[in-house]
């Protein structure tokens, strides 16, 4: 299923002291079915916004959207944990016909032993690893990754960044992957854009060759 | 003290401090000499003879069952309450206004008002108790309502827990505290307005009575049915909001 998003505009209103901002204008983008798509750019430019509006959770712009394929798997960019659930527990929540699995996720995640440990006991790291298994668990058909691998030391990064191409491979989900490192994009998508100025637009869109998730 | 710190950790310290008021107490009654004033052991020589001899477990039975009544009244209204308001800005903006007056007319007035509009009946004194503590709830869970977090709504939204799963999981741990709050506020300010409530229109309960001894000037029976239901009070707070609370709080660091 393709995902067709065009934002005439989309506004954030003046709030909180800080004052109007048009964050798109016509702005247009096309997801293919088991696309791995990453998008880069500065800090504050829009790229989490964008997997919002995409994810369904905004609604508040200008323009269409096409349906997104379901299951949605969304790695956001803190953790979201419910913090009064445990580790195990978070990952239950969600498998809804097979929780047995929660412990084999965490386990791919390293991070068993930890099963019963409540969100505020891990580090974000750990807490970010549980998210990660929370998003790929669902098996989505469209997965949302904001800044997924950050918190994390270099050897756990890699561990991470493998299990996520194993799984958006073996599930040919559609992933879009919001990244500030050109070098994680590369790792995993096969197609990157690049969002600048403001209103942000898409100054770069290119397709990789050697894409590790195509492999 | 706090009754939580009797099941607790503080558990020896929150006994032996009211070893230590039962002490002074009987120290200070001794010193007086007044049967005015009776000591803790004069309180409880009463209260053996009125719970085995007396009426006390049949009027303390019936005052419970009216705060138990009017306490599940005002929890359920007030919650339903507080939360639309706290979701609803635009009927808290209407509302609001109206629960800051209910929440400054003295309880007296509104007893007396409702027991002038229904008679003196037993509906009266369960409507005179709620409205008294409706506002107290409504505010505390409209405070908490605000307070619920969107992302993890945004949770519940991305991975599909549907309505049920949300409200298990999402908006009720979040409203507990608040609702624990206001249960346990409720409870204190409810069996003391109940008391009033009976002493001013019904023939029976502790209020009534304490207005009965009040009048005979009877110290030591008026005393020991406050203890008597002091320790009831206690005794809930033990058994159901303490754990309660711990278990509603346990996953925090």
């Amino acid at each position: 299923m393709t995902i067709r998003l065009a934002i005439d505009r989309k506004v954030y209103a003046a709030r909180a002291g800080a004052p109007e901002r048009v964050l798109f204008e016509n702005l247009s983008l096309e997801l293919g079915d088991g696309e791995v798509c990453a998008i880069v750019g500065p800090s504050g430019i829009g790229k989490s916004s964008l997997l919002q509006i995409i994810a369904g959770l905004d609604g508040d712009f200008v323009g269409s959207i096409t349906s997104v394929p379901q299951p949605v798997g969304y790695l956001f960019q803190t953790p979201r944990l419910l913090p009064w659930r445990t580790a195990r527990q978070n990952l239950e929540l969600v498998m809804f016909d097979r929780p047995e699995r929660a412990g084999e996720w965490l386990e791919k995640v390293g991070l068993s032993g930890s099963e019963d440990v409540y969100p505020q006991r891990l580090s974000l790291g750990m807490a970010r690893r549980v998210a990660l298994a929370r998003a790929l668990a669902v098996e989505p058909k469209l997965l949302l990754l904001d800044e997924p691998f950050s918190s994390l030391d270099e050897e756990t990064l890699r561990g991470m960044q493998d299990l996520v191409a194993t799984h958006i491979a073996r599930l040919r989900s559609t992933t879009l992957l919001v990244t500030h490192h050109w070098y994680e994009a590369a790792a995993l998508a096969h197609r990157v854009i690049t969002l600048d100025g403001s209103p942000a637009r898409i100054v770069d869109d290119r397709r990789l060759q050697q894409a590790r998730a195509a492999e | 003290m706090r009754a939580a710190d009797v099941g607790g950790r503080g558990a020896w310290q929150g006994i032996a401090s009211v070893l230590l008021l039962l002490c002074l107490w009987q120290i200070g009654a001794g010193w007086a000499e007044s049967r005015l004033f009776p000591g803790p052991l004069t309180v409880l020589r009463s209260l053996t003879q009125e719970a085995a001899a007396g009426p006390l477990l049949y009027h303390l039975g019936i005052t419970l069952a009216r705060v138990g009544i009017s306490f599940v009244i005002a929890m359920v209204i007030g919650t339903a309450l507080g939360i639309t308001l706290g979701r609803l800005a635009w009927l808290d903006r209407w509302l609001s206004p109206w629960l800051i007056i209910l929440l400054n007319v003295p309880a007296l007035v509104v007893i007396i008002l409702t027991y002038v509009w229904l008679g003196l009946v037993e509906t009266a004194l369960l409507v005179a108790v709620a409205l008294n503590k409706i506002p107290n709830v409504a505010v505390t869970l409209r405070e908490g309502a605000r307070a619920l977090e969107r992302d993890y709504a945004e949770v519940a939204q991305i991975y599909r827990f549907g309505p049920w799963t949300t409200l298990r999981e999402v908006i009720i741990p979040q409203l507990a505290p608040y609702f624990l709050a206001a249960a346990r506020n409720g409870l204190a300010l409810i069996w003391k307005i109940v008391l009033v409530v009976e002493l001013l229109g019904r023939s029976n309960g502790v209020g009534f009575q304490l207005q009965s001894y009040f009048q005979l000037f009877d110290v030591p029976r008026v005393m020991a049915y406050a203890a008597a239901f002091v320790l009831c009070v206690l005794l809930i707070e033990l058994l159901a909001f303490t754990p309660l609370e711990h278990r509603a709080g346990q996953w925090r660091r």
